[in-house]
Order: structure tokens, then C-alpha cells, then sequence
């Protein structure tokens, strides 16, 4: 790139002095945290936790779609779906590897995203999500309705647990392990794609789509390839819940997991960098913390999310900006 | 030669000719302003030449190309840029991250380059973050690289996103009303940014309310009004012209009235 005559001695800023402030690492040291005390502690935790990394999974994929580009989606679960299915058709009927599994089911749910996206995201707020959430039921009826695939609602069990060759994951504190490190992954790849030509781009959408378009940005691509990545993150955290608990039914993939996995982003701080990983954790964690309030469970949930979104409107995530802001202020 | 040329250039919304069969040429190099009162069509006009709006009729040449009907990303990739009237900041990202948008004409890679990062492109990363560096050095907003754009004063706002465009490395600048909202001294550093960056060779096309700023600093003036062409010559043929002063005092509607 040409500069035209503007000198600067000065080297530009660290990568990540602004983007990656102190407080939300150390949110991310506190989920780290919670998984080891899971992994010592054990018992029915350890499932709560698991779950907690799916949906971490789903929620990174999520942010990119709803945060980053700021564009509506409630049907993300019919990908979900399809990795679930994918996962548990492609094992349990044809012997495949799980993690080939897996991948083709991403690859599958990546291709059916190109094609539901490309007419779709030509619609705008909440036509757009009354879309996305259509897709998200039609996924689930037709998971229920077509018996000779998906079984209707007997699901599918024995679906095999992650592994390589011979090496399975079948203790519930190893598949714990195997998930976080998962995640951990999932979350160094969304970083990768923000951080980049990309992932500015996406971000300058939600900012403002005109003011993007105006510096070339293709939003109808951009927007396009967004809900593609959204998907691939859904399908494989569908594939994961399959591996992982072994059974799968139309319940699992239906509009509940798309109202839960909502929560957890809205908890965690939409359009944040750890936002998706604190939402998915707190939130499953909040569940069984109620749970012990017996008749009044949910609306003590209910209190809690309401008390959070009212206290911390961006999500958890963004406290750490909130109170430097009152400070300065 | 004409860098960007309008012929009979006209958009009518149902019954209302919001431009009505413009011509125009912008010659490259040169420091072009387009003034009038409100509602006479000025942004229309750059609506239509940036590829927002699509034409009635007419057509608009851009550096030898006829791209009346190219679609809007196409014109920007040629070097067509615009900014807004109504500041158009990408909130949620600083103002360093704001400018770093703006050099995405000028670089290349997707997902996969983000993903894998070659060589070329992390080197890539960071000629941006220079770039934006330098840019924000350029406007005088490098003390606040690592702000949130929002929490800008809003004529600051006004300088980020013509460094924003700058990114871009246009051959032609559209600034729409930049010292709307802008206080005297704002509105001279502004001057001051707009007459720098033309010196470095970009061709600047303005869109002005504020005439004492433009007759100061444009080559040349083309003057709407109720969407026609009424004046077009050099800031001190304007400033006499009689059409020009009827239009801005309202002689014709005062009698009218």
C-alpha cells in the first residue's frame, strides 16, 4: 500500500491493548476454573459442565452471526440439527468414525447454509428473524416427521463416543477434557477470523451497513459468509451433544435450543470476544443452581436473566468497560 | 480530463424531480464543490454518482468507465469513495479498528487467509495497523486510536470518517457536508485536512452548506438548486453570479410569497 506523504515514527498500538481487556481474561480464567473444580468435584456436574462446552461451541458460532455482524438469528438449532443427525446416522447406521462424522456433517450443514442463506439474508430485522426461526421449527418437525431417517421420536442411541481409531473418550471426566479443549479451539479460530480483513468487515456491518458498503465491503457476502461460519459452529456442536451423551431425539435440537442458546449470549455479552464462552457457563450453571428452589425454579431463573440484562444490558462480559466508563465519567 | 462527468443526470422520486438532468465534470486532480440550498438535491446527486441510488435517467462516467449502472461495492473498488452527511461510524469498534475498515478495498483475503495467516498476510496486518496509524496522525486523532468511535465528540467523528475513507486510497473523495455541526474552529481544521489531502493529489467532489468554507477552498463550484443546475464557475464568478445570491437569499420565493 501507498502512503501518500504522511510520516509516522511511531509503531502502531499492541493487538491486544483495546481488543482484549484485562477483565474479560480474567472472566475466561473463572470458566477455566469452573471446569477443573467440575473435573476434581465430579458427579452430575460433570454433564452440566459438558453441555456448558457445547453450547459454548454453538454461542462462538452464534456471535459471529447475531454479534459480530448484528444480524438476527433464532433458527441456528435446524444446523444443529442436522450435525446431530449427521453424526448419529452416519455412526450408527453406516459404522463411520465419529470425528468423520463430524466433519462431513459440517460440511453438509455448511452447504445447506450457503443455500437457505443466500434468498434469506436478503430480508432485514425482524423479518429476518420470524425467517431464521421458521427454519428452526421446519428442522424440528421435519426431524420428527420423517420416521424412515431420524427415527422420529424414539432419536437415536448408542451413538459412539469421540475418538481416534482404537482410543474412545469414555470416562465423563476425560469427555469433559476432550470438550474443553474443543472449545478452546473453537474459541483461537473465532479470534483468528475477528482479528482479520474479515472479521472487521463483519464488524463494520452491525456498525453501520451503509458506511461499510461505502469502503466496498460486500455486505450481502459478508453477511452470507457469517451465517455459514454460525452454521458450521451449530452443526458441530450438534455432532458434539451426539458423541457426548450418546442419544439424540428431536427434543434436543428443537426451539428451546434456540431460546436457551440466546440466553447464554445475551448473558455473556453479544458481540464480545468471551461473551459466548461466559454466557454458555453461567447460565448452565445458573440452572442447576435454581433447580434447588424446587416450584419457584424458574421464575428465579427468570429474576436472574432479567436482573442481568437490566444491571449488565451488554452482557457480563462488557462490566469491565461498564465500570471503567462510570470511573472516567 | 474530466475524472468523473455527469450527463443529464436526473432521479425523479413519483412526482418530485429531486435532479433534473445534471451535467457535470469533475476534473481529476481538481477540488470540486457542489452547493444549495436544502432540498436542492445535492445529495441525491452523490447518492446517485456513489451507486446508492440508482438513475432515472442520464449517465455518469468515472475514470473513463461508464458506471451508471454498476453496482454500489463495484464503484468503490474503482476508487469512488463517499462519506456521509449523517456520520456513519462503526460502533462497537475503536477508532483505530474504524480506519482499519477502510483499507479494505486496498487489501485482500477472507476467512481462509484469517484462518491459516500466510506470511504475506500478517504482513498485511500490519501495514494496516500502520496504515491506520498514520492516517489518524493525518487528522490529528492519534491520541484516541484505542477509543471507542462512539465516544468521539462529534467533530471528531467528522475527521475519523474522512480518514476512514482515506484508508480506501480513493482517486475521488465524495464528502458529503463534512462542517454540518462543525464549530469555526472545527470547521478550519477541517479546511485545512480537506485542502492537504487534495495537495496530495486526491480529487475532492464537497457538498457544502457552508459557502464561506467552500469559496475559500474549491477550485471549482457547481451550484443546485430545486434540483437544476443553476451556476457552475470559479469561487469568485459564484459569488456574483445573480442566480446564485436569488436562489441563497430567496429573492424569486420572498416575491413569490
Amino acid at each position: 500500500m501507498t502512503s501518500p506523504a504522511i510520516t509516522s515514527a511511531k509503531p502502531p498500538a499492541t493487538k491486544f491493548a483495546s481488543r482484549f481487556d484485562r477483565f474479560q481474561v480474567g472472566l475466561l480464567g473463572l470458566a477455566a476454573l469452573a471446569v477443573v473444580g467440575t473435573l476434581i468435584y465430579g458427579g452430575y456436574l460433570l454433564t452440566v459442565m459438558q453441555l456448558a462446552m457445547i453450547y459454548g461451541v454453538f454461542c462462538i458460532g452464534l456471535n459471529f452471526f447475531m454479534g459480530y455482524t448484528g444480524q438476527a438469528s433464532f433458527g441456528q438449532n435446524a444446523f444443529a440439527c442436522i450435525g446431530g443427525y449427521g453424526s448419529a446416522i452416519l455412526c450408527v447406521q453406516f459404522g463411520w468414525e465419529p470425528l468423520l462424522a463430524l466433519i462431513a456433517s459440517m460440511v453438509i450443514a455448511g452447504i445447506f447454509a450457503l443455500i437457505i442463506g443466500y434468498p434469506t439474508l436478503r430480508l432485514r430485522g425482524h423479518y429476518l428473524a420470524m425467517a431464521t426461526f421458521s427454519l428452526g421449527l421446519i428442522t424440528y418437525d421435519i426431524s420428527i416427521q420423517w420416521t424412515s431417517v431420524t427415527q422420529g421420536y424414539m432419536g437415536y442411541a448408542g451413538i459412539p463416543p469421540l475418538g481416534i481409531g482404537s482410543f474412545t473418550v469414555d470416562s465423563e471426566r476425560w469427555k469433559l477434557v476432550v470438550l474443553a479443549v474443543i472449545l478452546g479451539f473453537s474459541f483461537w479460530l473465532s479470534l483468528r477470523m475477528r482479528d482479520s480483513r474479515f472479521g472487521r468487515g463483519l464488524r463494520a456491518i452491525s456498525g453501520s451497513e451503509n458506511g461499510a458498503a461505502a469502503l466496498g465491503v460486500r455486505v450481502p457476502r459478508f453477511k452470507l459468509i457469517a451465517f455459514i461460519v454460525a452454521a458450521l459452529y451449530a452443526s458441530a456442536a450438534g455432532s458434539l451433544f451426539a458423541h457426548t451423551v450418546g442419544f439424540i431425539s428431536p427434543e434436543v435440537y428443537g426451539p428451546q435450543m434456540a431460546v436457551m442458546t440466546f440466553t447464554m449470549l445475551f448473558v455473556g455479552g453479544v458481540g464480545t470476544i468471551v461473551g459466548p464462552i461466559i454466557g454458555a457457563v453461567v447460565t448452565s450453571l445458573l440452572q442447576e443452581v435454581v433447580r434447588g428452589s424446587g416450584h419457584f425454579q424458574d421464575i428465579a431463573y427468570a429474576v436472574v436473566l432479567l436482573a442481568t440484562l437490566i444491571y449488565a444490558p451488554k452482557g457480563l462480559s462488557a462490566l469491565g468497560a461498564l465500570f471503567r466508563r462510570k470511573k472516567e465519567a | 480530463m474530466a475524472l468523473l462527468k455527469t450527463s443529464e443526470l436526473t432521479k425523479r422520486f413519483d412526482g418530485l424531480v429531486a435532479n433534473n438532468s445534471i451535467d457535470l465534470e469533475v476534473p481529476e486532480g481538481s477540488l470540486f464543490a457542489v452547493i444549495g440550498p436544502n432540498g436542492a438535491g445535492k445529495t441525491t446527486f452523490f447518492s446517485m454518482v456513489s451507486g446508492f441510488l440508482s438513475s432515472t435517467s442520464g449517465s455518469i462516467e468515472f475514470d473513463g468507465r461508464d458506471i451508471t449502472r454498476v453496482p454500489q461495492h463495484e464503484i468503490a473498488a474503482m476508487g469512488l469513495v463517499r462519506t456521509f452527511q449523517l456520520v456513519q461510524l462503526f460502533k462497537g469498534m475503536s477508532v483505530s479498528e474504524n480506519v482499519e475498515v477502510g483499507c479494505h478495498l486496498a487489501t485482500r483475503g477472507g476467512v481462509a487467509a484469517s484462518l491459516l495467516r500466510p506470511a504475506w498476510f500478517r504482513k498485511q496486518e500490519l501495514e494496516v495497523r500502520q496504515r491506520a496509524h498514520e492516517l489518524l496522525e493525518f487528522v490529528g486523532l492519534s491520541a484516541h486510536a484505542d477509543l471507542d468511535a462512539e465516544l468521539l465528540p462529534y467533530g471528531q467523528q467528522r475527521l475519523l470518517e474522512v480518514a476512514r475513507a482515506l484508508a480506501s486510497e480513493p482517486k475521488l473523495l465524495l464528502l458529503d457536508e463534512p462542517a454540518a455541526g462543525l464549530n469555526t474552529q472545527e470547521t478550519e481544521g477541517l479546511a485545512e485536512i480537506i485542502l492537504k489531502i487534495n495537495a496530495q493529489g486526491t480529487t475532492v467532489l464537497l457538498i457544502e452548506h457552508d459557502v464561506a468554507l467552500v469559496t475559500r477552498i474549491a477550485h471549482r463550484i457547481a451550484v443546485l438548486d430545486f434540483g437544476r443546475k443553476i451556476a457552475e464557475g470559479t469561487p469568485d464568478e459564484i459569488k456574483v453570479h445573480p442566480e446564485v445570491i436569488a436562489a441563497y437569499l430567496g429573492v424569486e420565493e420572498a416575491s413569490n410569497a
